[in-house]
């Protein structure tokens, strides 16, 4: 803190507070819409307290009864949806930000083209791509794994973009000092850059936790083996009734289980985002 | 939890180990929910009943995903024996002769005993090409029909075993609700396109497109702003003026659930196997039930309404010995025990006579008031050229198109006849589009 | 503190020298992008020239007509016009909330894991569930929204009135981008060295004077970082939240160009135009990118 001016904290409080509430009435939406019974919520101005019926729609939900509209075990669902989410958030990261290191501390031909290359990824999302992207995918025989999962989505031009940014921003006397001290590109980047950029790949980590945890279409799509199925696609295919109403209560229940591990992440993470890591003068 | 666990892995070995000799099937299908659960359990049942073949059922999303998935699967030599696809996916399935292998022809290849004189001529027919060849096996069918609120209808004081039969009966009876104020607004109805435009056709005897709807070829042109659908139209915009009729949204109309639910509309127009649901989420009034309005002064009304849901494709470029096990598949999936179970549990048309008998006889209908509605509905007569079903290439586009013209309508930015010459203008583009791709 | 223009790309003044380590640096992304994104989208670009049934079994190549058709169609072009609201809105909506609640964050001590997580948290909501979260809160029957705004004298009705659309979309398409942009904000925020702040107060500089020459530029690689996806995000994205809220209604009212390319393309399979459509697609954020490159990064501080 720079100095003490009550009303810039409690301004500062207030403005939180308003964001979260905002930000977050629909995550709290959908507990009380865990906590109503199915009809709750589509007969009427929605319920804005939670409702009466919570231990049984989580007890059933756990138990995997649920008039059972899933046919594998939410335990098998989660642990397939941590294995993608994990490997597609570390996948993302190691590669992106060895990319991002030779762009930034190397020259050589080609580096723009290449820089430009991995951007260009962001701008076409798999939907769109489905058909070739599928192909590639079946012509490798990864159809029905893991890799077939999480590799596809694992180039990222974001994280490299990132990189990149923080990589500018450390000044060049780091590299300056450490190139007197006799440290080569793997000391340096070892003991330099990567403590120097720990805020941002906590950060990233949390996002891309989350990004490779929320899939379904792809994960749908290269998979027939049931074993493979993640939690995301197992809400989608609750919620995904036609002709009648969903059982809003169970989905619901099911969303807020599912987004336990993705804020025990953000969480844990956080541990990470400590003040004034980067300490020298600018 | 450990428990459960552990015999899902036993009863995985188990199948792991007698698979060996069976040939599998597969089967890619849309249904989520508690109609996917007993998808699974008809499988299982058909799987334990012999040990030749092994179906095995995959959830791959909506109904376009589970298209799409299935397109990119046969590009890449991946595709599964049977996918689901729905109506409007029709037009698209068929015009890929070297893709699919009719059922028809599938039946006869494996010597499958197989009566088509058996199934339901209003079911089938949206799905059989101009000779009467059954193209690909109707699973999940149902038609629209009028539900209403008893309660509503008993404190305007309307009669509440008498639903409205004609469109003049929607508009007096609403005026009446809104009236007495027994509720805000007289109706509601989901799909637009599906309900006030093809089923308003066909019910009217008014045909969509030329060339039988579109079953006679590629070339075909839509016709839909005859002078029937106009005034519908025109009716329709201006009872939304007047507050007699809400909008429900496009595609499905998902708003217009929770109007009827919320007793804020008295009358809802939606697909016949919504029922379920209808009743389960209607929890502070009674549900009466009808069949669609019609306007008694065109000519031919009511004649029979037409479909919705989805049909199961089956795909070429598989083994022989997965044929076999289709074949003996569908038999087992069109016998009167399975068709008349999954026909009363998800709400869904029986396919054959004998599933309707059957519930006859167990006393299903009587049991059930309003779930036999739909079947008389699409028998009412022998389907017409007109009411048989349709056929254009990219429907879907078709479909959005309906719901953007209907849109301006409402919004007053177009009149009934403006709407609809646009949308038939539109859509025809769209259909020579998919002529040009396919022809 | 010293800040370079360069018209080329940014790079360091001293770098490791090394003839074949950087290409293996890049080995492992450049094969991923090669075999799993360029091969795809060189196969979209091929298909955009032809005309072909959705089961691939006739092709015609047909050159530049879908582009052509495309350009002809009123429909494509109030879509260019409906995009150009859209993202602008959803980008600055996102960004400067973001910015917001990270500064405020930054006030605080105690509190600030528990506003990280209840603020970051939304962004793990599965995506099946938020649009009909949206939905519940907008419906105009049992929605909260509409009956709040009802009683302010607003009949709002996003099904018909393109307004109350463009607002829904544009607000459930900020959501979800706001818990992404706020905490890459922290992190941007938190390597800012609190030694520098300290010395500005010293010497007189008040909040606001201190944000604008202390904290904003320092925070500039982070803020152009996220313009740069927020916009890419705003054009890419977005389409699976307004298939869940108005579907692109109503009267095309929300159809943005992404929205087209999924429409007609996964949902209507119509992939000759679809394809040519991402070609048009790409190439104007390309063009939107090397842009930003090129005139917004000059004001970057790194």
């Amino acid at each position: 803190m720079v100095e003490n001016q009550r009303w810039l904290d409690v301004l500062a409080h207030l403005t939180l507070i308003l964001g979260v509430a905002v930000v977050a009435l629909p995550v709290y939406l959908a507990f009380v819409a865990s906590t109503h019974d199915p009809s709750a919520f589509v007969s009427g101005l929605i319920p804005l307290l939670p409702g009466d019926a919570m231990g049984e729609t989580y007890a059933a939900v756990l138990e995997g009864g649920v008039k059972s509209q899933m046919s594998v075990p939410i335990l098998l669902m989660l642990k397939n949806s941590l294995i993608v989410a994990l490997l597609i958030a570390f996948g993302k990261i190691v590669i992106s930000i060895l990319s991002a290191y030779a762009i930034v501390y190397f020259r050589f031909p080609f580096r723009q083209l290449a820089f430009w290359m991995i951007f260009i990824t962001l701008m076409l999302p798999v939907e769109v791509r489905i058909v070739p992207t599928f192909k590639v995918v079946a012509d490798l025989g990864l159809l029905n794994s893991y890799a077939g999962l999480s590799v596809p989505l694992i180039a990222s031009a974001t994280a490299t973009f990132l990189f990149r940014q923080v990589f500018l921003t450390i000044p060049d006397e780091l590299m300056e000092a450490a190139r007197i001290d006799g440290a080569g590109p793997f000391r340096f980047f070892r003991d330099v850059l990567l403590p120097l950029s720990r805020t941002n790949i906590a950060a990233l980590f949390v996002i891309l936790f989350i990004y490779g945890w929320n899939q379904y279409l792809w994960p749908i799509l290269v998979t027939t083996d049931e074993g493979f199925t993640t939690i995301v696609a197992g809400i989608k295919r609750m919620a995904d009734v036609v002709d009648s109403e969903p059982l809003w209560n169970y989905i619901m229940a099911t969303a807020v289980l599912a987004m336990m591990p993705p804020v025990l992440v953000v969480i844990a993470m956080q541990r990470l985002f400590v003040k004034g890591l980067v300490e020298t003068e600018k | 939890m450990i428990k459960t666990l552990s015999t899902s892995v036993l009863a995985l070995c188990a199948t792991l180990g007698a698979a060996q000799a069976q040939t599998d099937i597969n089967w890619w299908h849309a249904m989520g929910g508690e109609l996917g659960a007993k998808l699974d359990e008809i499988v299982a049942a058909y799987n334990a009943s012999q040990s030749d073949y092994r179906v095995i059922p995959t959830y791959k999303g909506s109904y376009a995903e589970t298209m799409t998935a299935a397109i990119a699967a046969f590009r890449a030599g991946e595709q599964p024996d049977i996918v689901q696809v729905f109506e409007v996916g029709t037009g698209t399935m068929m015009a890929a002769k070297g893709a699919v292998y009719p059922v028809y022809q599938l039946m006869a290849d494996m010597g499958e005993d197989f009566d088509p004189e058996g199934f339901l001529p209003a079911v089938v027919g949206y799905y059989t090409d101009t000779d009467g060849n059954m193209l690909s096996m109707p699973f999940n069918s149902s038609t629209p029909i009028l539900y209403y609120n008893k309660d509503v209808f008993a404190k305007a004081g309307l009669d509440a075993e008498t639903a409205p039969k004609t469109w003049g009966d929607v508009e007096a009876f609403s005026r009446k609700i809104m009236e007495t104020g027994a509720a805000p607004c007289g109706f509601t109805t989901g799909w637009i396109s599906w309900v006030q435009l093809e089923n308003f056709s066909a019910w009217h005897n008014q045909p969509i497109g030329t060339l039988e709807n579109g079953f006679g070829g590629l070339d075909t042109e839509l016709t839909v702003n005859g002078p029937a659908q106009v005034k519908h139209w025109e009716n329709l915009a201006k009872w939304q003026k007047d507050g007699t009729f809400q909008y429900g949204g496009p595609g499905g109309g998902a708003d217009s659930a929770p109007k009827f639910y919320a007793q804020e509309c008295a009358m809802y127009m939606n697909s016949s196997a919504s029922r379920a649901g209808v009743i389960a989420n209607a929890k502070d009034f009674e549900v009466g039930y009808g069949m669609l309005p019609y306007y008694d002064d065109v000519e031919g009304a009511p004649q029979n309404s037409i479909i919705g849901g989805a049909t199961l494709w089956v795909l070429q470029g598989k083994p022989e010995e997965d044929y076999k096990g289709v074949a003996d598949f569908f038999t087992y999936l069109s016998s009167a025990e399975v068709q008349a179970d999954w026909h009363q549990f998800s709400g869904y048309l029986p396919i054959t006579e004998a599933a309707y008998e059957l519930g006859k006889e167990q006393g299903y209908y009587e049991a059930n008031p309003g779930s036999d509605v739909a079947i008389k509905q699409i028998t009412l007569n022998a389907p017409t050229a007109n009411s048989k079903g349709l056929r254009f290439g990219n429907y879907v586009q078709i479909r959005a198109i309906i719901d953007e013209e209907f849109q301006r309508l409402l919004s007053g930015e177009v009149d009934a006849q403006g709407a609809l010459d646009s949308l038939v203008k539109r859509g025809n583009d769209m259909i020579r589009d998919f002529q040009g791709a396919n022809g | 503190m010293r800040a370079f223009a360069t018209n080329k790309m940014q790079t360091k003044r001293t770098i490791f020298r090394n003839r074949w380590l950087p290409y293996l640096l890049l080995a492992p992304q450049l094969a991923v992008t090669l075999v799993f994104f360029l091969w795809p989208a060189g196969q979209a670009v091929w298909q955009s020239f032809l005309r072909e049934d959705a089961f691939g079994l006739k092709t015609t190549f047909v050159g530049l007509a879908n582009y052509t058709r495309l350009f002809d169609s009123p429909e494509y072009l109030n879509a260019l016009r409906v995009t150009l609201v859209f993202s602008v809105s959803t980008a600055a909506l996102a960004l400067l909330s973001a910015l917001l609640l990270a500064l405020a964050l930054d006030r605080t001590i105690r509190t600030t894991r528990l506003y990280t997580t209840l603020l970051v948290w939304p962004y793990a909501v599965a995506p099946a569930v938020a649009g009909v979260l949206w939905w519940f809160m907008f419906n105009p029957t049992i929605g909260i929204l509409p009956y709040l705004l009802e009683g302010l004298g607003y009949d709002w009705n996003h099904a018909l009135n393109k307004g109350d659309a463009m607002a829904l979309v544009i607000i459930a398409a900020s959501w979800k981008q706001i818990s992404y942009n706020f905490l890459f904000f922290v992190a941007g925020l938190q390597s800012i060295p609190a030694s520098l702040r300290e010395a500005a107060a010293i010497d007189g500089a008040g909040p606001v004077k201190r944000f604008f020459t202390i904290t904003l530029p320092l925070l500039s690689p982070t803020t152009f970082f996220l313009l740069v996806v927020t916009v890419v995000y705003t054009m890419f994205d977005t389409f699976p939240v307004i298939d869940a809220t108005t579907g692109g209604g109503p009267a095309q009212g929300t159809t943005i160009l992404v929205y087209k390319v999924y429409d007609d393309g996964f949902i209507g399979l119509n992939l000759g135009s679809s394809a040519a459509q991402s070609v048009i697609l790409m190439g104007i954020v390309i063009v939107l990118t090397v842009i930003q490159f090129r005139y917004v990064e000059r004001r970057v501080t790194y």
